[in-house]
């Protein structure tokens, strides 16, 4: 399963570097949406609340890009033919799937989260650090296992661009209101995390539930 | 080669397949020894496809028992997977990956060993141009490599539809220890060619409307009664 899940991520990989279209296009789309909040909201900065707000529902609109695109290759290039014919167990095309959109977000999230410190936030992002890195990386696995799950389900469908934002923004509110709210102590003015271990368990949970869903689930989806 | 069939390579009882309501395939009944050649003639929409995506495992039989390479599908499709070489309309190959990173892909996909890539590259002819991106092959470079990946694992059944579309007559040729009657695998050959389909048969359906017009030894089959097929 391992053989296979890393032919499957160095192949994605490798496309990525070629052809650009996914890392590019979500943080481009990323840093569109700050720079309009930044003119839209009329304000020089943001904190607390608005500032948490901002940074994720961004964030996780950009993911949607990331999880329309995240079997292009095998859709447009007829790909997931000749994976289901190999002897692969499904279980890797996921794993790899899921690996590739982690690694998309956190390239994403390496421009984008620096950008709206730039732009939008006024406390010191940096002040954030490392609370922020935790809780973005445990989004980031959740986004990863969900955002695969649903790319396959989409990935077969005619109306996909329809699909994929409309399962995957309600299966990850979740997720979305624990970064939230973890998040919006750290980036106030004098950044305390509160209840940061709880809201920490809450995304580990989500992880873990979530991922074991899609990896139960997964080998169904590509069935005839 | 990998086969390890014990009876025949495909035995096919009653197969139905539909779309929704509709019917692609109903009571297709073939049985093809291993090392045979099966060839199916049909106009544009008789199920010729879906009786390939059916035979490889890719779309589920609606009715009717299908047992191939001694699995019955679609409960054993598992123990098929890697058994089957499918080279259809779609090559199958990553546009902007080179023709030897799609091939080695492919043998990390089969577990094989690296020497099997490029083997395959010699097989085709491709060596030299190995390092590029398969969208700058012409189309009939990519159908070479296409057949490369399809008998990468050395598959005991080969799947053929249009194998040589594409083709000059040369390259056809390279193809043939692959792909033709001499590789030695049982195939099932989609073709509109009717007089070459039945020379290198030895059995031939014909598929009217998803419905098996005749299965019939390729050597009885009067080729008008193919051809009325098409009319």
């Amino acid at each position: 399963m391992i053989r296979a899940a890393s032919a499957i991520l160095r192949k994605d990989l490798t496309i990525e570097l070629r052809t650009k279209e996914s890392v590019p296009a979500m943080t481009l789309f990323s840093v569109t949406v700050y720079v309009l909040f930044h003119f839209g909201l009329d304000r020089d900065t943001l904190d607390g609340e608005l500032a948490s707000g901002v940074l994720w529902v961004t964030l996780l609109l950009a993911t949607v890009i990331g999880v329309s695109r995240l079997f292009a290759a095998e859709r447009e290039q007829g790909g997931i033919d000749a994976l289901l014919l190999a002897p692969v167990d499904r279980t890797a095309l996921f794993v790899a799937k899921a690996v590739a959109l982690f690694l998309y977000l956190v390239l994403l999230e390496v421009v984008a989260v620096p950008v709206f410190g730039l732009l939008l936030l006024g406390p010191d992002l940096f002040a954030a650090f490392p609370e922020l890195l935790a809780i973005l990386v445990l989004a980031d696995i959740g986004l990863a296992a969900v955002g695969a799950l649903v790319a396959a389900l989409a990935v077969e469908t005619r109306a996909r661009e329809l699909i994929v934002p409309l399962l995957l923004l309600p299966l990850v509110v979740p997720l979305l209101i624990g970064a939230a709210s973890a998040s919006e102590p750290l980036l106030r003015e004098g950044a305390e995390p509160e209840d940061l271990g709880r809201f920490l368990v809450l995304l580990g949970g989500y992880d873990l539930v979530f991922g074991l869903i899609a990896l139960a689930v997964f080998d169904f989806l590509l069935d005839d | 080669m990998s086969d390890i069939t014990v009876g025949p390579a495909l035995d096919l009882n009653g197969l139905e397949r539909r779309y929704g309501e509709r019917v692609a395939l109903s009571g297709v009944t073939i049985r093809l020894e291993p090392g045979r050649t099966l060839a199916v003639f049909g106009a544009n929409g008789a199920g010729k496809t879906t009786l390939l995506r059916v035979l490889a495992g890719l779309l589920r039989p609606h009715a009717g028992t299908v047992r191939v390479l001694g699995c019955d599908l679609p409960g054993e499709t598992w123990k098929v997977r890697g058994r089957i070489g499918y080279l259809g309309h779609d090559p199958l190959l990553y546009r902007e990956l080179t023709g030897r990173e799609n091939l080695t892909y492919q043998s990390r996909l089969y577990d094989l060993e690296p020497e099997r890539v490029e083997e395959a590259l010699a097989a085709v002819g491709l060596e030299r141009r190995a390092n590029e991106p398969v969208r700058d092959l012409s189309k009939g470079m990519v159908q070479r490599l296409a057949a490369a990946r399809a008998t990468l694992h050395d598959p005991a059944l080969l799947l053929l539809d249009e194998p040589r579309a594409n083709l000059d007559p040369a390259a056809a040729e390279r193809l043939e220890p692959l792909i033709g009657r001499d590789s030695g695998r049982a195939r099932v050959l989609v073709t509109h060619d009717v007089d070459g389909g039945l020379a290198e048969a030895d059995l031939a359906v014909g598929l009217r409307g998803g419905r098996q017009a005749f299965a019939i030894a390729a050597a009885e089959l009067d080729g008008s009664r193919a051809r009325e097929l098409y009319a």
